[in-house]
């Protein structure tokens, strides 16, 4: 608890320093998933384990002296990795930053059976918050999905992580095609019960290169129109809140408290270290800002970092309109919205003075933003109209 | 060599679209010799791909024949092939005074249609002897008895003697040549007097310049002469004369009665109006041939690139159209909605058609066209008048007196079944019947239309509720007062310059509404409520609300989100250049396009 009072990164207003490790592998790949993610026939965990530890002490060097708040394992699906592997990383950590008391170690998990079998060995390794990927309680939709699990091997996995983890969350995805409002609300109210204090609620999006792209693209599969769509999240949000879950984010909800810490950092821009193929990362250095992007084919993301000690593919420096519009973009999927003095600091101008005063009056007569002298905030009806809200906003 | 004034023959073909007239044209080339089988392409004349495809000839043409008849004797026989449109109405009477001559040529199973009719009675207004001649007598429908019987009926011509043909098989294609020898007149004119010649068509060749299609009328044109156009007064040298036969082919001289092309380093097609008298300088012909007068474009529309970095691209093109054809203008439009463009005149609805499908397809333009608006006398309360060419340009109504519209006169021929609907149409468009005439089950229809009424979207209503049987052709008569607003539809209070229109009183709420609804439709949904309102003067007289957007929002944006989301937002900045913006609304351009496109409901 000491440290708290020292570092940077423990006063309120900072958002953290986080770590993402991405695992790239997964056993199948999900027809609405475009993420970089690979199915390989065997994977040499000695040999990425080896990899993984290399980056990391690489970038460990360039962000000495910085408090870590956070760790999260991404994929991919991390729940393939080897425990040992997850634990190899997670035993260097204290060598190369500080570590927050409150230190977050996330990891997302498919909940099959297989899997299952080793959330203890997770759990043992350091990992203390499990991120499930549920995405639905009713088998034909998890069919649907391309999902590998059922929803009673569901049920079960999140009883394993209510048993072994302080944390944990699942994720869910919503307006489906043909989803009525009622059998959502049915499926939500069954998610309730499991008394999860994290939940993350997606709405079904059509991402080019994935199978359900080519599906809709050819009239196979059809989203619901853009106004049961807003019935849908408008109806989440109602039926969440009195059960305790704010929702703290477009697609997160959560009791007080218990928000994903990782995942904040993102949203507050704050710094973070993104290792593992396809990873992205933001750092400061020497007050300017920069965004990283490794190597994304695993392969080569693997030769690359065995080669030079790392794989990024390319750092480059972040110019103040970008990083404001970065912000933006971020902070304002936010409930808590993003901080005047942070944005001030940053650009050294006021908020007036970056944004068009006439587009911001017009955002808060509609009911869409709230600028206080603390805050920048998207109201509800505005969070739900984001990307039109931000293409007004900046345009 | 000139050639025996008793050995000409100047003839026109007189034809309803698709009547066959450019398949007769290439059988009489190809029976006279003046292509083999194989250069025959298929209607040789209509040389510009458009024309082809449309069946349609823009320009007019000629071909010189060579013909040995059944007396022996060997005649030239000058064929001029005319538009047959009634946009082009100045061309085809510029084209018919090169003629002593017409043959009326009627399909055998369709008869006698509105353009027919049209065609017909300027060929009559020049003085033409008439050659009936029924095409595609070989096809099952063909009834030329009945055909004959219309046509003394309606156009009240000696039909009895009507050849009976086919030029798609040949059949009595050669009778057609022994008519034209035996029933047409040779011309009439002086070798010794002055030079007179009519300017019959001219058209920009890249090698030589303009090029000049001419009748001589009296005298005799040759290379090296100085020639003064009556018209424009412009002095040209005559480099080359010569024919066609179809190809272009040099002679020493054109005498009376010919016809033939000039070439005399003309550099504008603006200097070689049709119409005009071609004399020669240094022995001038008394007096100009009569009616000269230049084709005054009689509707406007803004073309403007929907991608504003072709603006440059269509500047050049449209200098290149106008290379080809003096009575299309054009001059620079600002619009706020649309950006930069031209506003550009036309002969009619089809002439307005034709450049922009030619800018389109020719030049690989994207284009957008607004409302077409016809040409409006507005006459000031100090006494002057102003020529309106775009309703954004309306004076106060408190300046203006009174206001005068184009009127035309309109035959319409269908078949019975169909009168109703079509009486009913004109009605709606404020028309006065004239006259309405039966011959057998088809009926024929005048009406004085408002011209206005017309370019809206008159055709494609009369093709909808004709099921596309009826024939329309037009005249333009005068200008009569009319009581006329500006409607002005505004997108959250602002006025939208290229929607405006100029509607008469009693049409101005319909119209209004129908736009509205059609915007309501076309507009998309954005962040906050659109109002579409239209407007005389101050007044709404329609108003329909867009619906702010619902939901908008990427599901998953976490820290391997942010650069590709924010490319995201820069891009589509870049795409709202081709946006207008009204207060706080973005309207893309092709929401305006589709509003304009008033027909398609």
């Amino acid at each position: 608890m000491s440290s708290l009072e020292t570092h940077p990164e423990a006063d309120a207003e900072s958002p953290g320093f986080g770590l993402y490790i991405h695992w790239p592998f997964c056993q199948s790949k999900c027809p609405y998933c475009d993420f970089n993610s690979h199915v390989r026939d065997s994977i040499d965990q000695d040999r990425w384990r080896q990899a993984l530890l290399r980056e990391l002490a690489h970038f460990a060097n360039r962000t000495a002296g910085r408090k870590l708040t956070s760790v999260f394992f991404g994929g991919g699906t991390p729940s393939l990795m080897a425990p040992e592997t997850v634990g190899a990383l997670l035993d260097v950590l204290p060598r190369y930053w500080q570590l927050d008391s409150n230190l977050e170690v996330t990891l997302e998990a498919n909940p099959t059976s297989t899997e299952a079998g080793k959330f203890t060995a997770y759990r043992t390794a350091g990992v203390n918050r499990l991120s499930l990927g549920v995405q639905s309680f009713d088998d034909t939709a998890l069919a649907f999905l391309g999902r590998r699990h059922s929803a009673a091997e569901a049920r079960d996995a999140i009883a394993l992580a209510r048993r072994h983890f302080p944390r944990f969350s699942f994720d869910l995805i919503y307006a489906r095609p043909e989803q009525s409002l009622a059998s959502w609300e049915a499926e939500l109210e069954s998610a309730l019960q499991e008394g999860t204090e994290h939940i993350s609620l997606y709405q079904l999006t059509i991402e080019p290169n994935t199978v359900f792209h080519g599906d809709w693209r050819r009239g196979e599969l059809q989203l619901p129109p853009e106004d049961r769509q807003a019935q849908l999240y408008e109806h989440t949000a109602a039926i969440l809140k009195p059960a305790g879950l704010e929702g703290y984010e477009i697609s997160n909800y959560a009791r007080p408290g218990a928000e994903s810490r990782h995942n904040l950092v993102y949203w507050r821009y704050g710094d973070y270290l993104g290792i593992g193929p396809g990873a992205h990362g933001r750092l400061s250095f020497d007050g300017a800002r920069y965004a990283l992007r490794q190597h994304r084919a695993p392969e080569a993301w693997l030769e690359s970092v065995e080669d030079q000690g790392h794989a990024t593919r390319a750092e480059s420096a972040l110019t103040l309109e970008e990083r404001l519009t970065e912000r933006l973009m971020m902070g304002l999927r936010l409930d808590e919205g993003i901080s005047r003095a942070a944005v001030e600091a940053e650009q050294g101008r006021s908020l007036e003075a970056l944004l068009d005063p006439e587009r911001l009056t017009a955002l808060c007569e509609a009911g869409y933003l709230e600028l206080t002298h603390e805050r920048l905030r998207a109201l509800p009806a505005g969070r739900q109209r984001l990307d039109a809200l931000l293409g007004f906003l900046l345009g | 060599m000139t050639t025996d004034l008793r050995h000409i023959r100047n003839f026109a073909i007189v034809a309803h679209i698709d009547h066959g007239k450019s398949t007769l044209a290439d059988r009489l080339i190809q029976v006279c010799g003046g292509l083999s089988e194989r250069e025959m392409k298929e209607q040789v004349l209509d040389s510009m791909d458009l024309e082809r495809e449309r069946g349609i000839t823009i320009k007019a043409q000629t071909v010189r024949l060579t013909y040995q008849a059944q007396d022996g004797e060997t005649y030239v026989l000058n064929m001029i092939d005319t538009p047959g449109h009634v946009d082009f109405s100045y061309e085809v009477s510029r084209s018919l005074k090169a003629c002593e001559g017409s043959l009326l040529l009627v399909d055998a199973s369709q008869g006698v249609e509105a353009q027919t009719l049209a065609n017909v009675y300027l060929a009559l207004e020049h003085d033409h002897e008439m050659v009936p001649v029924l095409n595609k007598v070989d096809l099952p429908a063909a009834e030329p008895d009945r055909i004959k019987e219309q046509i003394e009926e309606v156009i009240g011509l000696d039909a009895s003697h009507a050849l009976e043909i086919s030029a798609k098989t040949g059949q009595g294609v050669s009778d057609v040549l022994e008519a034209i020898v035996q029933q047409l007149p040779p011309p009439k004119g002086d070798i010794e007097a002055p030079l007179k010649a009519l300017l019959v068509d001219s058209w920009y060749d890249p090698y030589l310049g303009v090029v000049t299609l001419v009748r001589v009328m009296e005298g005799r044109l040759k290379a090296g002469m100085k020639i003064r156009m009556l018209g424009t007064r412009a002095l040209h040298d005559v480099t080359q004369v010569g024919v066609f036969r179809p190809g272009k082919t040099k002679v020493n001289d054109l005498g009376p009665g010919e016809i033939g092309y000039v070439i005399s380093g003309i550099k504008d097609i603006a200097d070689a109006k049709v119409g005009d008298t071609i004399t020669e300088e240094k022995r001038p012909c008394g007096k100009a041939l009569e009616g000269f007068q230049p084709s005054v474009p009689v509707v406007f529309c803004g073309l403007f690139p929907s991608d504003t970095s072709q603006y440059e691209d269509l500047r050049d093109s449209l200098g290149k159209l106008a290379l080809n054809d003096s009575s299309f203008i054009f001059e620079p439009e600002v619009s706020p909605a649309l950006g930069f463009g031209f506003r550009c005149g036309f002969l009619g609805l089809l002439h307005l058609e034709i450049v922009q499908e030619r800018l389109e397809r020719e030049f690989g333009l994207d284009l957008i066209t607004t409302a077409p608006s016809v040409v409006y006398h507005i006459y000031m309360k100090g006494g002057e008048m102003k020529e309106l060419h775009n309703p954004t340009d309306m004076p106060e109504p408190t300046q203006i007196d009174h206001i005068e519209e184009p009127w035309i006169k309109a035959t319409i021929l269908v078949p019975d079944d169909f009168l109703g609907p079509i009486l009913k149409l004109c009605e709606e468009r404020r028309g006065e019947q004239i006259d309405l005439t039966y011959v057998g089950n088809r009926a024929m229809v005048v009406y004085r239309l408002p011209l206005n009424e017309v370019v809206f979207d008159f055709y494609d209503r009369l093709k909808s509720v004709t099921r596309g049987y009826a024939s329309f052709d037009y005249q333009l008569e005068g200008y009569r007062e009319g009581d006329l607003v500006k409607l002005t539809i505004m997108v959250n209070g602002e006025p939208v310059d290229a929607l405006a229109l100029v509607v008469h009183r009693s049409q101005a709420e319909v119209r209004g509404r129908a736009l509205c609804a059609r915007l309501k439709d076309l507009i998309p949904r954005q962040l906050f409520k659109v109002a579409v309102q239209a407007a005389i003067g101050g007044k709404v007289i329609a108003r329909e609300t867009v619906g702010a957007m619902r939901k908008d929002v990427t599901a998953k944006c976490y820290g391997g989100d942010a650069t590709r989301k924010r490319k995201l937002l820069e891009k589509q900045k870049e795409g709202k250049k081709r946006m207008r913006q009204f207060g706080n609304v973005e309207i893309p351009q092709s929401a305006f396009l589709a509003a304009l496109r008033m027909d398609e409901d």
